[in-house]
């Protein structure tokens, strides 16, 4: 029985595959890969079930090579990973912890079981076995494995083994991540491998310390004086950086400190010759020392030296610091405004958008036009995403803070509607939101909105890039909003209404359908006032009328409603009914729209339009292009068709009538119709203005609504309710075909009037056969592809004089340093208080890491606290002077950081905003002092009190780290500062 | 943790190395390769050695068949991580020999004991080769 067990294993290892005969095979398999690897992953779970150690392991190093370059799952194999971790062979326990390193997380159910395993290895005498397990726990340490470790990696902390100690050393950034009462135990012998005059323990200490700063870096102000001696002894580069890395993040915390270290940074700056030294170096100055004048200045000649380099990756870098630099010296990038221009036509898309984001940084009010006009030239011969990365940043920077920059809001709008007809312009969500934004807080530039829309929505040719189709959504709501400063609201309607408009989504098509609306009441009631105002005797009434209307519209001063100034131009005159053709006057003012440029003024019509056949015309032209749409899919589009049909055969009779009798009957009783219209009207001239982000927030939630967590069971609520059948909405309206035929105009399609309850596959089988004649049967037939080009790319500058162009404007405009001398004065942009300021809250992950920097203050200030808290150690004066000191000091970084806050609450220290939170009750009394620096002390007893709660919590840990007294050692900051 | 992983790739997008400091699921590793080496390869020589993907850095060098793509948080010196991958492939090449792609595909435990010696927990702890190079030899004879 035994035998043949030992025969069957030497068989296999016979036979078995080594991951060798794996690579090849693998390389082999040019086509049909996955059999050949399905097929070893059949071996290899036969083989790992191997007594034979050999064979198992083997197994699992080929089941390893699969999982890591082959994505194939190895969790299934847990149980052999651990079993070959134990292996008493370092060939096979190297096999194990690999594939450990590789496969297991934190949910690996098996990792319970290695704890004992890697104890053993840690403590192994055999420094390659204990570098496998330091290697191991620094991927896959959990809170329970580090928890148990710690003692060990105590323990091998401060072995005489470098090998093994630097490795220790950088597995404690995992144990403290995981477990952060490690600390407590370890840290000082930590702080120890500081003073190393090894050379790989430095490097992995400083390595460890670096990563430690950036999470918390006001904990590790004490050992300032440390990190200055490697800074200033150190030959080593890699060494160099980081600790240059772990100043920069110190320096925000402790002012003082600038001034002793900015001299020894640029020492290195000047002096290496490693260019990621003397990065590293620029890096640090401009993002932390950007105070200091002088090496700001020569950060600055050092950029330049990159930004003319042949190497891209210098290029890069250079950019990339001039817009670190950029908001607090922009006169470093004005400097090197060429070079950075320049680089915009560079081959290598990054390099390109870090210049175009200084170029950015460089646009101000002054300038903006200018800039923006070559910039979005430029972006017609960019490709495409490059094209969209210009004008999503022009977009960007124009509306930051509520358009801060823009003065001229009539170049604004206009800008927005050429972008839109840019080729690749992708981005329509943001200047639609624009273009509607801008409509509700900028009053003055309504007007030009508007032609700007009229411009969009008449060009038949935008309706077929559906890039396009959200700006014209935006576009289609101008109109109807903002339809009193139409110059002729009929063309307006016949955009609205263009057949072309099919090519829309329904949700777009809704907003035209609803534009359409607001566009006919707009016209009904300016004739109804028009007529009103005719028939009356008195010119009082006129007068009457035309202020109430201005009043009901909202206008601006200046702008008077021509509408009311039309009647009384032709009073005399009467009703002259003319067959003027719309469709022509639309195309002649899309011809000339660039034309009338600069002239936004009121809008005049400068004969009266809305007559008697116009406004017949208009309901005519209304519902003979919506009448298809009854029959619509969409919710929405056929609703809001349903609603201005059934609104025109409310009014339809009336308004016939009215006219009829018009100068006969004039005493006239009110007419129905006319109040409708009136009302609607009124409700749509209400403004509608911009609305507060958190507007939402401040509706009190009503009393005794509860509001539910977890809408899980919404799931079974609607179960039961079957989302019904798109058709059944969709069978048109059953009383439409009635309605038609009450209606005295025969001009409705027969087609139209057919009674429309089929069903609607039928229904839209038919139309697809008669397609035709659902379009609008005059001049509108011209559907398909004979339009026009879209967008046709208007490149009036010679492109390649862009770049000269770029520079020449910005040495005029940002050199001469001038005052913009604008002819017009900005109008009145409507703010909300809070709701336009977007609140930056940089929400820093706090849990963990405050446990680590609490345990950190703890350790490095901890014979400070025990002499604060408990008195009875009077022989430690030497450390309660010092103690008085490290007050003062902080208290300053306090202050300052606190000016700093003001200006900018991103800066705000967290763990202190995270300590005042933690002030109880009982200590909030002394706060009244209102003293910043009281405060602070309060934090601190406070840390105290928490800590030596904690200390009891532990107190195995820290009776085992009580003899050593490095603390007492550690220089503290002040010493060195003063 | 300053670095993140380290891939080799060859030119037709193959992996030959994969290294990870923080743990990701196979799909997340799958699709991660997948955006990295559709983003880095199409990049022509002039063009710089970095890219910016999700949240972190690429910094990423081709020698002959191979490229060195290292991922890394974004406050990482690029330069420093350029000299890295040179490092790794100057203590390769002294190891193997001329090293090439098939080197690093029969040997891939060995390139990772020379990462594993170069990097711990996604810090640079040894940039000497001597002393990368030492412990290896020394497991090669026991």
């Amino acid at each position: 029985m035994a035998g043949g067990v030992s025969s069957s294993s030497i068989m296999e290892t016979l036979f078995q595959r080594t991951l060798e005969d794996l690579i090849k095979g693998l390389r082999l398999q040019l086509i049909g890969e996955s059999a050949f690897v399905s097929k070893a992953i059949e071996e290899i779970r036969r083989e790992v079930k191997s007594t034979d150690p050999h064979t198992k392991s083997t197994a699992l190093q080929k089941l390893s090579y699969l999982a890591s370059l082959h994505f194939h799952d190895m969790s299934w194999a847990a149980f052999h990973v651990v079993e070959v971790m134990s292996s008493s062979r370092f060939s096979h326990k190297r096999i194990g912890y690999h594939a450990a390193s590789l496969s297991f997380h934190d949910d690996t159910p098996v990792l319970l079981l290695i704890t004992n395993q890697l104890r053993k290895d840690l403590a192994s005498t055999n420094e390659f076995e204990v570098s496998l397990a330091l290697e191991c726990l620094s991927r896959i340490s959990t809170p329970d494995l580090a928890r148990d470790l710690t003692p060990e990696i105590f323990t091998l902390l401060s072995t005489t083994k470098i090998f093994v100690r630097k490795k220790a050393i950088s597995v404690v950034l995992r144990v403290f991540a995981k477990y952060p009462d490690a600390v407590r135990l370890c840290f000082k012998r930590l702080v120890e491998n500081l003073d190393s005059s090894d050379p790989q323990i430095l490097a992995a200490v400083v390595g460890v310390f670096c990563e430690l700063a950036s999470q918390d870096p006001g904990s590790y102000l004490p050992l300032a004086p440390e990190f200055y001696r490697i800074l200033v002894d150190s030959k080593n580069n890699w060494v160099l950086i980081k600790v240059l890395k772990i100043f920069a993040k110190l320096a925000p915390f402790e002012p003082r400190l600038a001034k002793r270290v900015v001299e020894p940074i640029c020492d290195h700056m000047r002096r290496t010759g490693a260019k990621s030294l003397m990065f590293e170096c620029i890096r640090t100055v401009i993002s932390s020392f950007s105070e200091y004048e002088s090496a700001v200045k020569l950060a600055v000649v050092k950029i330049r030296e990159l930004l003319v380099d042949d190497d891209p990756n210098l290029k890069y870098l250079g950019l990339q610091a001039l817009s670190v630099i950029a908001p607090k010296h922009l006169w470093a990038v004005l400097e090197n405004k060429e070079v950075v221009i320049k680089w915009l036509s560079d081959e290598d898309p990054n390099i390109k958008l870090e210049s175009l984001r200084l170029v950015m940084a460089m646009v101000s009010e002054s300038n903006v036009v200018e800039i923006s006009r070559v910039l979005v030239n430029y972006s017609l011969k960019s490709d495409p995403g490059f094209c969209n990365e210009i004008l999503g940043s022009i977009l960007c920077t124009c509306s930051r803070n509520v358009y801060e920059i823009i003065v001229d809001f009539d170049w604004y709008v206009s800008l927005l509607g050429e972008m839109s007809r840019i080729p690749h312009c992708q981005k329509g969500d943001e200047i639609e939101n624009q273009l509607i934004d801008l409509g509700m807080r900028v009053k003055d530039v309504r007007p030009e909105l508007l032609r700007v829309a009229r411009g969009l929505l008449i060009d038949p040719a935008l309706l077929g890039n559906p890039f396009l189709h959200r700006i014209l959504a935006a576009a289609a709501w101008v109109s109807g909003e903002y339809v009193e400063f139409s110059r002729n609201p009929f063309e307006l309607m016949e955009a609205l209404l263009q057949p072309r408009t099919s090519l829309l989504p329904p949700s777009v098509r809704a907003v035209y359908i609803h534009s359409a609306f607001k566009v006919l009441i707009f016209c009904l009631h300016s004739y109804i006032l028009q007529s009103e105002s005719i028939t009356s005797s008195f010119p009082d009434n006129l007068v009457l009328g035309v202020s109430e209307l201005v009043l009901k519209k909202n206008m601006l001063e200046g702008s008077e409603l021509t509408t009311c100034e039309a009647p009384s131009a032709h009073r005399s005159e009467g009703f002259n009914p003319r067959n003027q053709s719309y469709e022509d006057l639309s195309i002649k003012n899309g011809g000339d729209r660039t034309i009338n440029h600069g002239q936004t003024s009121t809008p005049a019509f400068s004969e009266n339009i809305f007559t008697y056949d116009s406004i017949i015309n208009l309901i005519n032209q209304v519902e003979l292009a919506l009448g298809p749409l009854t029959g619509s899919h969409d919710a929405e589009v056929f609703e809001r068709t349903r609603h201005i049909l059934c609104f025109i055969e409310l009014i339809k009779g009336e308004i016939t009538e009215c006219l009829v009798q018009k100068g006969k009957t004039l005493e006239s009783e009110e007419m129905k119709a006319s109040k409708i219209i009136k009302l609607i009207s009124d409700a749509f001239s209400e403004e509608l203005g911009p609305v507060s982000v958190s507007a939402q927030q401040r509706v009190p939630i009503p009393e005794g609504l509860l509001l539910k967590e977890n809408l899980d069971d919404l799931e079974t609520i609607c179960a039961d309710f079957q989302v019904p059948e798109s058709n059944l909405f969709s069978l048109g309206s059953p009383y439409y075909g009635e309605e038609v035929g009450v209606s005295s105009f025969g001009l409705q399609d027969k087609e139209e009037s057919e009674p429309s309850n089929e069903a609607t596959s039928l229904l839209t089988e038919h139309r697809k056969l008669h397609g035709l004649y659902y379009l609008a049967s005059e001049k509108n037939e011209i559907v398909g592809n004979d339009y026009p080009p879209a967008n046709e790319p208007k490149l009036q500058v010679n492109p390649n004089n862009d770049t000269e162009d770029l520079v020449k404007l910005t040495v005029q405009s940002l050199a001469t340093n001038k005052k913009p001398n604008h002819a017009k004065t900005r109008p009145v942009v409507v703010k909300l208080d809070e709701g336009d300021l977007v609140t930056v809250t940089a929400k820093r992950p706090e849990t963990k890491d405050d446990l680590v920097s609490g345990a950190v203050r703890e350790v490095l200030l901890g014979s400070d606290t025990r002499t604060a808290t408990s008195q009875s150690n009077p022989s430690d004066k030497s450390s309660s002077k010092r103690k008085g000191k490290e007050k003062i000091n902080v208290d300053r970084s306090e202050l300052k950081e606190n000016l700093g806050d003001s200006e900018k609450p991103k800066h705000e220290n967290p763990s202190s905003r995270k300590n005042k939170h933690r002030i109880s009750g009982k200590e909030r009394r002394h706060k009244s002092a209102g003293k910043i620096g009281e405060e602070r002390e309060e934090n601190g007893q406070k840390g105290m009190q928490k800590s030596s709660h904690r200390h009891a919590r532990h107190k195995a840990p820290h009776r085992s780290d009580a003899p050593l007294n490095v603390v007492s050692q550690t220089p503290v900051i002040p010493d060195f500062l003063l | 943790m300053g670095i993140r992983f380290i891939l080799m790739v060859n030119k037709q997008g193959q992996t030959r190395l994969a290294q990870y400091y923080e743990y990701l699921t196979l799909e997340e590793r799958r699709a991660l390769e997948g955006e990295i080496v559709r983003k880095c390869l199409a990049r022509t020589e002039q063009q710089c050695s970095f890219v910016e993907h999700r949240n972190y850095k690429i910094v990423y060098r081709r020698y002959a068949s191979l490229f060195f793509l290292v991922g890394v948080d974004n406050d990482e010196n690029e330069l420093a991580i350029l000299e890295f991958i040179h490092l790794l492939v100057e203590t390769m090449d002294r190891h193997f020999g001329n090293v090439c792609e098939l080197d690093i595909m029969f040997h891939l435990e060995k390139a990772h004991f020379m990462l594993e010696e170069m990097v711990m927990n996604g810090c640079i702890v040894e940039t000497s080769k001597s002393n990368i190079l030492t412990p290896i030899q020394l497991m090669e004879k026991a």
